[in-house]
């Protein structure tokens, strides 16, 4: 592993050194199979285009080089007079010959791997379906039973090992789904369905961020991604099709009181309550993810608390209005959706 | 030096007549009707300029704002119509305009001529550019600038996602600047075809005027269809057509065609020009001709070819079809070879001649090294895995402005240190211009450079802020610090600028000893700009035979008049009028302007707003009658009969 990222950050060597390539978000630290192909792809690209740099710059020192020599005289109109012409034009064409060798080695090198993301698909692959609104993802686990599927938000996990077909619509302008430790980036685009599959190897949390501008808190739509073994998976997924229980604690009915009684449940679902609201984000297990409004805070009851009292300082311009409550009801409110684990 | 005709007293003469009948009028009115190309250049120059500093500034308040993690300085809103701004005023309002007007100062005398093809033509797309420009400019603000960024995507852009009036002012500017770069396109194609000095066979062209010639007819083919994307999303926002809206059979994808059919060839309509401004500089500073001057024309000719079909490399992510993809990874990838091949010849030209290394060739050299790593990530954006992965990062962010700041600013630079003397008569300071040079070098790549490295490790584009512990912090401080040290290296420039405007060396006719018919005019250029026509005989004019221009008359003296040469060999053909000072092109401009903002707020203002644009044009368009003077003169002659 550290050895790839060697070669990979290659001239970036003090970069690396500095920082680093590894990271929960970074395509040079790959984590899957697609984003380790085009790794590769990058690294033959590196050192194909480091050594035309080279060369390159080494032309140009070495002419500034023999400048040197402070030549006078007068000004040359004419190429043919100087000696130097005839080599220099065969220099020249063996530069194109050079370039254009490097250039098809390059070309066909992304052919290749373009070919090999193509044939990623396989039968046994996982089915997600993502659909990017402004500025939150929506995440469905398709399954042949009806009643298997499932919905969570802002979080996605997946399997190790096994691939990963993502089906990816977008709710209203154009976003992008990436998560550059598993591969590429492809685009959500309203009126379309794009997919992209994904072969995570590497079990750990990453991160995914929406890459197309979408409007006022493009910077605040991550995606938490956690690559975990099959059997954490089932557990998980498991887990994720089961209601939300209703609360015997009358403090907790209180706060479901008030969760469905204020504006909450004409957006929000929460599984197996009567609330149904499907314009923002499911909120079943709300209190099992890592972070709140789309990546926005890591998830904690003060974070809850905080974004319920006031959705628009955290994320200035999203869609979540600021619900009128007086300060017990928000405290029922809190206590209420923390316990949806 | 020039080839005389006439002995030292009839030459004085010769020049009063010229002036009399060439002169713009003083004061305002002069200002007011100029059409000389030599005033407009200048205005168009300084308005690009001016456009440059400002973006810059907003460059420099998101630089203050990524400098550090979860940073309170500029909130999402205001960030969005930032960075909306900073390119749309860089890439409309700074990089192709200033490109076409350092043409319009520069192509009528490279071609020696008395004035560009079509003066009140000229003079009608600078009014309408910078009322353009102070529009989006006024509006912005106001707080109305737009705010879905220089490409404004639908349905992003569109009416349901975009209320209110920004992104209208946005397409409106769109459609300013549009007519003003195609006004000045064509007159370059007219200028460059049929009005260069006789002997000035198209193989004996200067780099930059084939390089205007390719750029013009690409601003012909390309433009119509960004002026087509903005026409669409105007309907769409306000008469509620749908050609964006899936819902009604329209098709977000269609804008991203049409604005990047368009918005790639406007990268090597930026490009191009800076071209012939290197060509110009290495030839005159390293005292050689260039070498394999075929082999760069049509070099120049391939990147203009090929800038129109790669379009697609923007859309990579977008899930087109695979097979169509590899089309255009390999058109992407193949531009490399013309740009390629012109890099060499450059380098070589420095290499087998007697390089002097003033302040232009330094950004030269500036320009090959930054523009080639520019280029190389360029050759990487290409291959569809690996822009999947950097697309719209700052990778991306990194890679267009080595190209563009290296391949278009750099060049820019190193001609304004070059031409600066002819257009003002003194040189800039050698001193502050070295200063100039390396600040803008180090702090270019020391803001640009890391950015290749945030991309990579997951920094998208477009965000106003990021999370602290990704990796990102340092980096960004980094980029941010060298942004400091460009607004360093700016100031300097302007320093240099008016501290030489008013002190510096006297220039002389020529004082790089260049071989271009430019120098062979004073410094600056009288208003006739040459005193008789020269006569080219080869491709160095200035540096063949026995360093004498030879010169011919011909051309009328007592009224504007130009020579209008054969397209191929440049042989003299005929003799027409040359437009004169009028107050028409600011009016229709004024006409115009009033027809596109209204536009903006109501469909009616197209029916209304055309009359009073058509009552200019038919006075602009009036058949002229003899002037006073001809007609006196007229008057004199029936009398001697």
């Amino acid at each position: 592993m550290i050895r790839r990222s060697l070669v990979a950050c290659g001239p970036w060597l003090l970069v690396w050194l500095l920082a680093g390539c590894a990271g929960a978000q970074s395509a040079l630290d790959p984590a899957g199979d697609q984003a380790a192909r085009t790794e590769s792809l990058w690294t033959l690209m590196l050192w194909i285009c480091g050594v035309m740099y080279l060369l390159v710059l080494l032309f140009l020192a070495a002419s500034i080089w023999r400048a040197r020599r402070r030549l006078a005289g007068p000004p040359l109109s004419q190429g043919q007079a100087s000696p130097a012409e005839r080599p220099l034009l065969r220099a020249l064409t063996g530069w194109v010959g050079l370039t254009v060798a490097g250039l098809l080695v390059l070309t066909v090198g992304s052919f290749v791997v373009d070919r090999q993301l193509a044939q990623a698909e396989a039968g046994q692959a996982l089915r997600v379906k993502v659909t990017a609104n402004q500025w939150w993802w929506k995440v469905e686990y398709e399954d042949p039973v009806a009643n298997r599927r499932f919905i969570t938000a802002n979080e996605l996990h997946l399997p190790v090992d096994r691939p990963a077909r993502i089906e990816l619509e977008a709710g209203d302008v154009i976003h992008s789904f990436w998560v550059p430790n598993l591969g590429g980036k492809q685009d959500l685009i309203p009126g379309r369905t794009n997919h992209l599959t994904l072969t995570p190897r590497r079990m750990g949390l990453f991160r995914g961020q929406c890459a197309e501008f979408c409007g006022l808190q493009h910077a605040n739509m991550a995606l938490d991604v956690t690559v975990e073994s099959p059997s954490a998976f089932t557990a998980w997924s498991e887990h994720q099709r089961q209601p939300a229980r209703a609360p015997s604690d009358p403090r907790l009915a209180r706060g479901r009181d008030v969760f469905v009684g204020a504006a909450c449940a004409s957006c929000h679902a929460v599984g197996g309550q009567t609330a149904m609201g499907q314009v923002g984000p499911d909120l079943t297990h709300l209190a099992s993810r890592r972070s709140l409004a789309a990546g926005a805070r890591p998830y904690s009851r003060g974070a809850l608390a905080g974004w319920l009292a006031d959705p628009q300082s955290l994320k200035p311009g999203n869609h979540m209005p600021y619900v009128a409550t007086n300060p017990d009801e928000l405290n029922a409110l809190v206590d209420y959706l923390d316990s949806l684990k | 030096m020039t080839a005389r005709l006439t002995s030292i007293e009839e030459e004085a003469d010769l020049r009063a007549r010229l002036e009399r009948t060439w002169a713009s009028p003083r004061g305002l009115r002069g200002v007011l009707t100029a059409v000389d190309h030599k005033i407009i250049g200048r205005r168009y120059v300084v308005t690009g300029m001016v456009f440059f500093f400002l973006a810059g500034v907003l460059a420099l308040l998101m630089r203050a704002q990524l400098a550090r993690p979860e940073s309170g300085l500029i909130g999402p809103d205001r960030y969005n119509q930032i960075f909306s701004m900073h390119g749309t005023t860089m890439m409309f309002l700074f990089a192709v305009p200033i490109m076409e007007a350092v043409a319009v100062y520069l192509v009528p005398l490279m071609c020696g001529a008395r004035n560009i093809s079509f003066p009140r033509l000229n003079a009608y797309g600078y009014w309408v550019y910078l009322f353009g420009g102070a529009m989006i400019w006024i509006a912005f603000l106001m707080n109305v600038g737009p705010e879905t960024g220089w490409f404004s995507y639908v349905p992003l852009a569109g009416p349901e996602f975009s209320p209110g009036k920004r992104t209208d002012f946005w397409a409106q500017m769109i459609t300013f600047t549009e007519v003003a770069a195609l006004v000045v396109a064509v007159q370059l194609v007219a200028m460059i075809l049929k009005q260069r000095a006789p002997g000035m066979t198209l193989s004996r062209m200067p780099l930059f005027l084939w390089a205007m010639l390719v750029t013009s007819f690409m601003v012909i083919f390309a433009m119509p269809a960004v002026m087509l994307a903005s026409s669409f999303l105007i309907s769409d926002r306000l008469i509620g057509t749908q050609f964006y809206n899936p819902a009604e059979g329209g098709d977000p994808l269609l804008w991203q065609h049409l604005f990047w059919f368009f918005g790639h060839p406007e990268v090597y309509i930026i490009f191009l020009p800076a071209l012939g401004m290197v060509s110009h500089i290495v030839t005159t500073f390293s005292r050689r001709t260039i070498l394999a001057y075929p082999a760069m024309v049509l070099a120049l000719l391939a990147n203009g070819f090929l800038a129109f079909g790669l379009w697609v490399h923007h859309m990579f992510a977008t899930g087109l079809p695979r097979l169509g993809n590899s089309f255009y990874t390999s058109a992407s990838i193949m531009i490399a070879i013309p740009s390629g091949l012109q890099i060499f010849a450059w380098i070589a030209t420095i290499w087998d001649g007697k390089p002097r290394f003033r302040t232009p060739l330094l950004f030269v050299i500036g320009f090959i090294i930054i523009f080639v790593l520019g280029g190389l990530t360029g050759v990487m954006l290409a291959a569809v895995p690996l822009d999947l992965q950097v697309h719209d990062t700052y990778f991306v962010v990194a890679h267009f402005h080595y190209v563009l700041i290296g391949g278009a600013v750099f060049p820019l630079f190193g001609a304004i240190y070059f031409w600066f003397p002819k257009a003002t008569g003194r040189l800039l300071s050698e001193r502050l211009g070295a200063w100039n040079f390396w600040t803008f070098f180090v702090g270019f790549n020391v803001t640009f450079f890391p950015m290749h490295l945030l991309g990579l490790i997951g920094m998208p584009r477009r965000i106003y802020t990021y999370k602290a512990g990704l990796g990102w912090d340092l980096w960004n401080l980094i980029a941010s610090l060298g942004s400091v040290l460009i607004a360093v290296s700016m100031v300097v420039f302007v320093v240099n600028l008016v501290i030489s405007l008013r002190r510096g060396q006297v220039a002389g006719d020529n004082p790089w000893e260049a071989s271009g018919l430019e120098w062979a005019t004073s410094s600056p250029p009288p208003s006739y700009n040459f005193l008789y026509t020269p006569v080219v005989t080869g491709r160095e004019p200035l540096w063949e035979g026995e360093g004498v221009l030879p010169v011919m008359g011909g051309v009328g003296v007592d009224q504007r008049q130009a020579l209008c040469t054969t397209i191929v060999e440049a042989e003299p053909d005929v003799r027409q009028p040359s437009a004169g000072p009028t107050l028409w092109p600011l009016l229709a401009a004024v006409a115009t302007t009033g027809l596109f903002i209204g536009s903006i707020f109501h469909e009616w203002a197209l029916v209304w707003g055309a009359i009073p644009l058509a009552a200019t044009l038919v006075g602009w368009f009036w058949p002229p009658g003899p002037t006073r003077r001809q007609a006196a003169r007229a008057a004199l002659a029936e009398e001697g009969t």
